[in-house]
């Protein structure tokens, strides 16, 4: 921008503790068109003078040297037109750079009397901190341009393809048509309706949760058929996904013909398939007995009405029910199915209304009838044809007259129990459709498929707990049982969920902004493919796989998949990929704008790339604490880690900074990375870092990366306390006063 | 268009509320207490992920402070609702805070305050400033005052340091009417009473280390009573022996008939941090069912590998007093059918989750069960997500809230 007016607000110890007038003047040396100081700038009368004054001398942006840019957020709003840059005189400055005093010790009136280091006053590295942060704002507002949303070209496609036509395909498909958008549904079956639709009765999806009632999905079909927003196709797969959000070519084929329609947005509903019960022969029989059954080879006889034992055709009289066949054990699934305690409680009662003589055992090792469902276990612990105890399963054999004993421990009558009975019903559960097969054929050059879904078991699931429809494919949601493991109700639920999910991404790319985690956000990453080497660097890390490669090899944005996270921007080595508001020059400059002083004053300088979400957040806690940092430290927050540009340490290295802290969220498998890889992307490039120090003969330890939650602001100062520590063991940068 | 009104402000109402918004809808959120994050801004740590809830809360906070179509008000109660879909007509009430928009969260007034209050949001294990924040990530950022509890001259105090001019004490209830097409109703729950567990001794003298599973979640959060160290009451000492009695009132039908969903695993996540402070600490789970479905299963395990749990099948028929403060739990072992008996330093009640509509008065418009629970209704363009609608973890919340979100959007469509 070049019209900048700079307000310095001289509340909440700003004016107490700075001379203002000097800040003033490092705004004008930096080149601002105007600045002005005033008390309470966040008041009525404040905002009303920055607006005078940016019409009055034709301000084009405003650097508001206050307080952090995370509070009086809406105060400081003067139109999409005029950048608001925020420095933070008051978080991170005033509020959390104190003098060392002793015990008992008034904070005196007079900082310039404390001596920091020799011949310097603890007022002038105060004063000294406070300009290079205003001398920062300016440059950064110079340095930046006001977004443009990004548009498609061409028309956005706002047709939804629901990928799976059980309850939660089908649901999510009318969720989507009742918002007022079209759906593709797309089933692999010739018949719509899933696993539910093979159910002889389901639970009621509603209050009281207590009775059983027909399956809901042959409601849900009918009403699908009947919506001319819907579009069903039977007996196809899906076999390519190209493009992006608001323009993706989906290729299906139905009966060895192709098809090729544009999608807007995607809901993966192709749920789940049943454990593999052949993996169950020892110790639960299933393939040697032929009465040993899976739950869903029960529910198919209940269906039928037959309920006659495979062997010899005999009628079922007695059923026990193995609970966990194969789930929650680490040779089987780890995990629990959660619907499975359910659906044997059900199978029971619908046995016992089918033939009242007939006796159920449920032998479980723990009832999991989670949340209201409890009311459906109650309902059905009065019926005395119902045996129901915890039990570890101990083996199974077979009696003279052909039926089998199930043998079970530790139940609750205190003793073991060998029980005859006709046939055994083995709980397995359920193995999501991702967990061996992408599901998501994308033409993407990072490959089909959801990656790394080994995080959560096979499951298309989110790593986020507040924000459950997260994937790493923008605009793919999924929900249902593919999504994690759930009953009839919460699959309706998450259907629409996910649902609104596809239909506001369209939104998203309507309007030109970003999808979750950063909505507001208008900007986007821009290439200068002239300086491109084609190292494909951006391609590969993008957590999201919003780069494919052109014909020529040249990395190809897809900006209606990327989330804004910049850690493309930070991979380039050749610097070519730019934010309107965020770029390298920005940075550089930034750097550069810092006063450096003169060598061996034992004034160390440290700059620190803090992510904006969690470690900012957790500054600012310190400063409300009033907590203290070293006074050596200026703060540039960043996207994301991932969006640290190697460039900029080197400048950092190279300009005399004595030391380059990174602070980001925690990686691992709990990674609190909102974009996934960012921390953990910069950690890996370390490693060019570790070169650059080399080039340079300069220590490794001047730049370091630490990772620190938004709650930790007790831990920060500590571990900010540590690296000053570790700094001034290692001595001034050698390149002071270059 | 027609607006969407989202009653509640804690995670779910918030999700609501940002993802309707993110559609382009007008939405008014509004919230009870006097910042926003609800319930589990209580909470140290989000199981599985043991992450803090103010990470996701932040990024939400973020949404609705650039989203310009979400207003939200807070110390806002619905009073009564007239009309139908597409057409309601809800007078709010905003109950006054005392201090305005003028508030830089300075702090300036809290430290000239001498007058204390019971700290709610620590299940009053300490106490606040008359004026006070809830926490430092309170959002608005702005300062509350509880009137009641000021001293002698506290108000000319405060008065006085504040330089923004932000403190009024004539404010007075303010009561607006929204008209709005849909509302959705995200108001949470509230824990149990334990007062009503007789045998569990919760409140009665002598048994101060019985505490609520909420209350072990503030002694172990950094910004709670303790500092993050997990302290029994009585005498400030490190515990070396905790119980957990789960289903305290929960799956009882005396109490609440149903499961409450995430107490098994909020006790694994206690156990969890305890261990963390103190590694040769023993902690006996009494339970009736463990119940950690789907993926937190995972979370079962790395409690049983992390902490030293001895797990106990068996209903708490009795607590009693023991020397020092110690307590004795006795329940049947149900697997051997033996009365036992355990002595620990201190106990934690899984108390469960009680709606928060549960004995409150509604308007006539909105449907709930025996429990309290709210039962959404298409045809009235009303809706419930979270723990309003059921017992639920907060993933689960999220995505009825999200699914809430959309169903409100259907209404304003079908107009």
């Amino acid at each position: 921008m070049e019209k900048i007016g700079v307000f310095i607000c001289t509340s909440c110890n700003i004016g107490d503790r700075l001379d203002i007038a000097d800040l003033e003047a490092a705004a004008n040396e930096q080149g601002c068109a105007y600045c002005a100081s005033m008390s309470f700038l966040c008041g009525k009368e404040g905002v009303e003078a920055i607006k005078k004054a940016i019409q009055e001398n034709e301000l084009d942006s405003v650097v508001i040297c206050a307080c952090s840019s995370r509070v009086n957020y809406d105060v400081f709003d003067f139109g999409k037109e005029i950048p608001v840059v925020r420095v933070s005189l008051r978080e991170e400055v005033v509020w959390t750079r104190w003098p060392k005093l002793e015990e008992g010790q008034e904070m005196p009136e007079d900082e310039s009397q404390i001596e920091f280091a020799e011949g310097v006053s603890f007022k002038d590295e105060l004063m000294a901190l406070a300009k290079d942060y205003v001398r920062m704002g300016v440059v950064k507002a110079q340095k930046i341009a006001p977004p443009e949303p990004y548009k498609l070209e061409g028309e956005i496609c706002k047709r939804i393809l629901v990928m799976g036509g059980g309850v939660t395909g089908l649901t999510a498909a009318l969720e989507v048509a009742k918002a007022g958008y079209e759906a593709l549904l797309v089933e692999k079956e010739n018949e719509l309706g899933g696993f539910v639709a093979k159910m002889k009765k389901q639970l009621e999806p509603n209050h009281p949760y207590k009775n059983l009632v027909e399956p809901v999905v042959n409601k849900l079909i009918e009403d699908v058929q009947a919506n001319d927003k819907i579009q069903v196709v039977t007996g196809a797969t899906v076999e390519k996904i190209a493009g992006a959000p608001g323009a993706f070519k989906v290729t299906y084929n139905a009966g060895g013909s192709e098809e090729t329609v544009d999608i807007g947005a995607i809901v993966v509903a192709t749920g789940w398939k049943p454990y593999d019960a052949s993996k169950l022969e020892e110790p639960y029989g299933y393939g040697k007995y032929p009465d040993v059954v899976t739950n869903i080879q029960f529910e198919e006889m209940l269906a039928k009405g037959e309920l006659k034992r495979p062997s010899d055709g005999s009628p079922v009289k007695s059923v026990a029910f193995i609970q966990c066949a194969g789930q929650r054990d680490e040779n089987h699934l780890p995990y629990c199915s959660g619907v499975c305690c359910l659906a044997s409680l059900k199978q029971a009662k619908l046995l016992r209304e089918m033939d009242s003589e007939a006796k159920a055992y449920i032998f479980y090792k723990d009832m999991r009838t989670m949340g209201i469902y409890e009311n459906f276990y109650l309902a059905l612990q009065d019926d005395p044809g119902v045996f129901l105890t915890k039990a570890e399963f101990k083996g199974l054999s077979q009696a003279d007259d052909g039926r089998l004993v199930v043998e079970v421990g530790e139940t609750l009558l205190g003793e073991d129990m060998a029980v005859p009975v006709d046939l055994v019903v083995l709980a397995t559960g359920m193995v999501p459709t991702t967990a061996d097969d992408p599901v998501i054929p994308l033409e993407y050059r990072q490959g089909p498929g959801f990656p790394e879904l080994e995080l959560f078991s096979g499951y298309a699931d989110s790593n986020y707990i507040c924000f459950p429809y997260e994937t790493r494919r923008t605009g793919i949601y999924a929900a249902g049982c593919v999504h994690q493991p759930m009953a009839t109700a919460q699959a309706m639920e998450d259907a629409a969920g996910a649902a609104l999910k596809a239909i506001q991404c369209l939104k998203a790319v309507e309007l030109g902004h970003a999808v979750h985690p950063r909505t507001w956000d208008f900007a986007y990453p821009e290439f200068n493919f002239k300086r491109c080497t084609q190292c494909k660097r951006c391609t590969e890390e993008c957590p999201f796989g919003a780069l494919d490669d052109d014909p020529e090899g040249t990395p190809m944005p897809n900006p209606t998949r990327c989330r804004r996270c910049g850690t493309c921007f930070g991979a380039c080595p050749e610097r070519v990929i730019n934010f309107k508001d965020y770029n390298i020059d920005m940075g550089s400059s930034m750097l550069k704008a810092c006063e450096m002083p003169e060598p061996e004053y034992g004034q160390y300088r440290v700059v620190a790339f803090i992510c904006e979400n969690d470690a900012l957040p957790a500054l600012d806690m310190a400063a409300y604490h009033r907590k203290n940092i070293p006074m050596s430290l200026r703060i540039i927050p960043v996207r994301c880690l991932g969006a640290v540009n190697v460039a900029w340490i080197r400048d950092a290295m190279s300009g005399g900074w004595d030391g380059v802290l990174m602070l980001g969220c925690k990686f691992g498998e709990n990674y609190q990375c909102h974009f996934i890889k960012g921390s953990e992307l910069a950690n890996r490039r370390m490693e060019n870092v570790a070169e650059t120090l080399q080039q340079l003969a300069l220590e490794p330890e001047r730049v370091v990366i630490k990772t620190v939650s938004i709650d930790e602001y007790e831990e920060l100062p500590k571990l900010l306390q540590e690296f000053q520590e570790a700094l001034e063991a290692a001595g001034e940068s050698p390149f002071k006063g270059w | 268009m027609s607006k969407i009104l989202v009653v509640g402000g804690g995670i779910s109402g918030v999700t609501a509320a940002v993802e309707a918004a993110e559609m382009e809808y007008d939405v008014v959120l509004i919230e009870k207490e006097p910042f926003l994050g609800g319930r589990v801004n209580q909470l140290r740590y989000y199981f599985p992920k043991l992450c803090p809830p103010t990470c996701g809360l932040e990024i939400n906070y973020r949404r609705i402070k650039e989203n310009p179509r979400i207003d939200f008000y807070t110390m806002a109660t619905v009073k009564d609702i007239q009309g139908g879909p597409g057409n309601y007509k809800v007078t709010v009430e905003i109950a006054p805070r005392y201090v305005n928009e003028n508030c830089t969260c300075c702090g300036e007034c809290e430290k000239v305050c001498q007058g204390e209050r019971e700290d709610t949001f620590n299940f009053g294990l300490s106490k606040t400033k008359a004026i006070y924040l809830s926490h430092e990530h309170a959002f608005p950022a702005r300062y509350v005052l509880d009137k009641s509890a000021l001293a002698d001259g506290d108000l000319e105090r405060i008065k006085e340091a504040c330089k923004y001019n932000a403190i009024d004490p004539d404010m007075q209830p303010q009561t607006i009417t929204l008209e709005v097409g849909a509302i959705i109703w995200a108001t949470g729950w509230k824990p149990y009473d334990a007062t009503k567990l007789d045998n569990l001794k919760y409140g009665q003298p002598g048994f101060e280390n019985v505490i609520t599973n909420m209350q072990m979640e503030r002694l172990a959060a950094p910004n709670g009573p303790t500092g993050g160290k997990i302290l029994r009451p009585s005498d400030q000492q490190v515990p070396q022996t905790i119980a957990f009695v789960q289903c305290a009132g929960s799956r009882d039908e005396n109490h609440l008939p149903y499961c409450s969903y995430i107490c098994c695993l909020a006790s694994l996540k206690h156990s969890i941090y305890f261990a963390e402070q103190n590694p040769e600490g023993k902690v006996y789970f009494f339970y009736i069912d463990i119940r950690t479905p789907g993926r937190y299963e995972k979370f079962l395990n790395r409690a049983k590998e992390e902490a030293n749990i001895e797990f106990i099948k068996g209903k708490v028929a009795d607590i009693q007093q023991a020397d020092n403060g110690d307590l004795i739990v006795v329940a049947e072992d149900t697997l051997s059918g033996k009365k036992i008996q355990k002595q620990v330093n201190m106990v934690v009640l899984a108390t469960g989750m009680q709606p928060s509509l549960a004995g409150e008065e509604i308007p006539q418009v909105l449907e709930m069960d025996e429990n309290g629970f709210v039962i959404p209704s298409e045809a009235k363009g009303m809706y419930a997500c979270g723990c309003a609608r059921l017992p639920l973890d907060v993933m689960s919340s999220n995505e009825t809230a999200t699914a809430a979100a959309l169903k409100a959007i259907q209404t304003l469509v079908r107009g």
